[in-house]
């Protein structure tokens, strides 16, 4: 079990003041200035080799990421943009870094721009997160008037703005290219890439996006030692992490651990154990619910990281660890994402547009049983066309959990459309 | 006629209001949005300013929604086509572009609060407010039930937003209690409504209990 001196996340649950004054206790905002001194070259190769990966999904390096941006402006601005658009069902965590300790997003987001050469960094947050805003709002006023961020920031030298946007309700936010959209006052549609963001991103200027958790553990990250954040962990799989864990067990919560914790041993050791026990264990999201869903025989000794779960087809996305019991509908489950994938799809590519009505129709016909067998491979060939031929990868999103579906629990499928039969059959006897 | 009895008839009508003005409370926000974008880029404001229209509709008419007329003025304020503003306050779920009830319950049930028994907080809202489907305002005006997507507090399942607060692990005698005070007009705190502290297990953190916070007992620099 990870040992409470090694969680950067202190007030995970609001049990301490989250402002000033309590951040600083807590030591955020110590020696800032020295940090940014070490200069930025410095800066991107401790997060280089802490083994940081992006903490919003996809995994990428965080350092390496950084690196990208120009080292010299041609003219324009460059620009930090904190994607704080959560909507990942199953996904609660930057939620918590936001309302409880949010002096560390702040402290990131003025290293992380200083690293990447940025006078100026939105955060872009979810519509729906209104008080956590406040909260924020706060922090960032209080950051201003300390002199922590503005003109001068920390006595760095280094001028810096901070500025919070809230979203208003479109999934499609977060990813980053439909975020950058919105953020100048459009449809939350993707970009094509490339141009990357680092080259052409907000405003046409060089942009980076990080999520929450990424910025937030940088400024411990680097007052730590790269070498403390990448002991922890799993080789390439370094550092903490915050989990969510929802659904069938006896005591939800998010908790900080390690990477590569097993499966079992956070379920059990941290969120009460599954509903009815282990044995009664139907399937596990293991990342949010655009990755495909896990049965138990995997969950008994499947490691939580990125490279574990990609090895069994699944995914670490966000770390939300979405619980299933044996009295879940799976089909039904999984369903009920095939309409949040409907909805949320912004329409712009076809594949997308009709694929994920054609799906989420598909699904709604299987948890009838009202359907033939042979439609279960039509269906799986319908999620590959759709699969990697979009824009952005909501499209992907949506077809992995029907393939993970499909993968693992084909025969409760086909048991639905064989007892669907029988009614029809016994009706038409009567 | 003033503004806001005009307002408050078209409400009750469900119809556009005439006209449509910036208040005196909105107006000594927009100054402020405005700041954050580069002075070429105030389009970024118009998820701000449409935001900001639905709040004032909210305090003026009691229906937290965008009219048209509202839609047209911030396209004005901030140099950009009308159509470009209804396309975005059409894409964007948050805003109402009819009016809603006083109290807008907006219901997750998406996978992770369906497991938890979202089912059973629709029903109840059904059955307390005598609305029959998503997106239908209570005869008495007092509630909208809208079915949301995934409102970002899975491990405090299931999830009832009203208006901008998340009442959460909430279930069937739950919601009841709550509609019945806000009926009372007297929402509880939100959060949890059953005591558990933010995220932590119902019974309390199993870690972060054993941290010092005194002064030399944070990690530093090099430990």
């Amino acid at each position: 079990m990870l040992n409470d001196k090694d969680r950067i996340f202190t007030n995970l649950y609001g049990l301490h003041d989250w402002r000033l004054a309590g951040a600083r206790a807590r030591g955020d905002w110590d020696g800032t200035a020295a940090i940014l001194a070490r200069g930025r070259d410095t800066i991107v190769e401790d997060i280089k080799s802490s083994g940081l990966r992006g903490r919003g999904g996809a995994g990428f390096p965080t350092g390496m990421k950084w690196s990208f941006m120009p080292k010299q402006s041609d003219g324009r601005p460059s620009y930090l943009v904190v994607n704080a658009d959560e909507s990942e069902p199953g996904t609660c965590k930057d939620r918590d870094i936001i309302r409880h300790d949010p002096h560390k997003l702040i402290e990131g987001c003025l290293i992380a721009s200083f690293a990447m050469g940025a006078h100026a960094a939105y955060i872009y947050i979810r519509g729906e997160f209104y008080n956590e805003a406040r909260h924020l709002q706060a922090a960032i006023d209080e950051a201003y008037e300390a002199g922590l961020i503005g003109r001068d920031a920390c006595g760095s030298g280094w001028d810096f703005d901070l500025y919070l946007h809230r979203g208003a309700g479109a999934y499609i936010c977060g990813e980053e290219t439909a975020l950058l959209e919105s953020l100048e006052g459009k449809k939350g549609m993707p970009r094509l890439k490339p141009p990357f963001p680092a080259a052409v991103g907000l405003y046409g200027c060089p942009t980076t996006v990080n999520n929450v958790e990424s910025i937030a553990v940088a400024p411990t990250i680097l007052r730590r030692g790269a070498a403390w954040f990448s002991a922890l962990g799993r080789p390439k799989n370094a550092g903490t992490k915050l989990f969510c864990i929802s659904g069938h067990v006896n005591a939800p919560c998010n908790v900080e651990e390690e990477l590569g914790i097993p499966l079992r041993e956070l379920i059990d050791r941290y969120a009460g154990g599954v509903r009815g026990g282990w044995d009664n264990l139907l399937a596990v999201i293991p990342g949010g619910s655009s990755v495909p869903v896990l049965p138990k025989e995997i969950c008994d000794t499947v490691l939580m990281d990125f490279d574990s779960l990609r090895d069994v087809k699944s995914g670490l996305g966000t770390a939300a660890v979405i619980v299933m019991d044996k009295s879940t509908d799976i089909i039904k489950a999984i369903a009920r994402l095939s309409h949040f994938y409907k909805h949320e799809s912004c329409g712009q590519c076809t594949p997308c547009r009709e694929g994920t009505g054609w799906m989420m129709r598909m699904m709604d016909r299987l948890v009838e049983g009202r359907a033939e067998s042979e439609e279960i491979d039509i269906l799986d060939q319908v999620t590959r066309q759709v699969e990697g031929h979009t824009i952005c990868a909501l499209g992907d999103a949506a077809a992995w959990p029907i393939q993970g579906l499909i993968r693992h629990f084909r025969p409760e499928i086909e048991a639905r459309i064989a007892a669907f039969k029988a009614r029809g059959l016994k009706m038409a006897a009567e | 006629m003033t503004m806001t009895e005009r307002a408050t008839k078209s409400h009750r009508h469900g119809a556009e209001p005439a006209d449509f003005v910036f208040d005196a409370e909105s107006d000594a926000s927009i100054d402020n949005i405005l700041k954050k974008y580069p002075p070429d880029r105030q389009a970024s404001a118009v998820l701000p300013l449409l935001d900001l229209a639905q709040r004032q509709m909210k305090r003026q008419t009691g229906s937290a929604w965008v009219p048209r007329v509202a839609m047209d003025v911030i396209a004005a304020r901030l140099g950009m086509p009308p159509i470009r503003v209804y396309e975005v306050a059409t894409f964007y779920f948050m805003f109402n572009t009819k009016p809603v009830g006083k109290w807008h319950l907006q219901v997750c049930t998406t996978t992770p609060c369906w497991l938890r028994g979202s089912d059973a907080v629709v029903e109840t809202c059904k059955r307390a407010t005598g609305i029959h489907h998503f997106g239908e305002t209570s005869a008495d005006g007092l509630f909208t039930m809208t079915e949301v997507e995934c409102l970002g507090a899975c491990v405090n399942a299931p999830i009832l937003q009203v208006n901008d607060d998340f009442y959460e692990d909430v279930d069937a005698a739950t919601t009841e209690k709550l509609l019945d005070a806000l009926r009372r007009d007297a929402p509880p705190p939100p959060g949890s409504m059953i005591g558990r502290r933010t995220s932590a297990p119902e019974g309390g953190p199993i870690t972060l209990t054993t941290l010092d916070f005194a002064p030399g007992s944070v990690p530093r620099g090099g430990e």
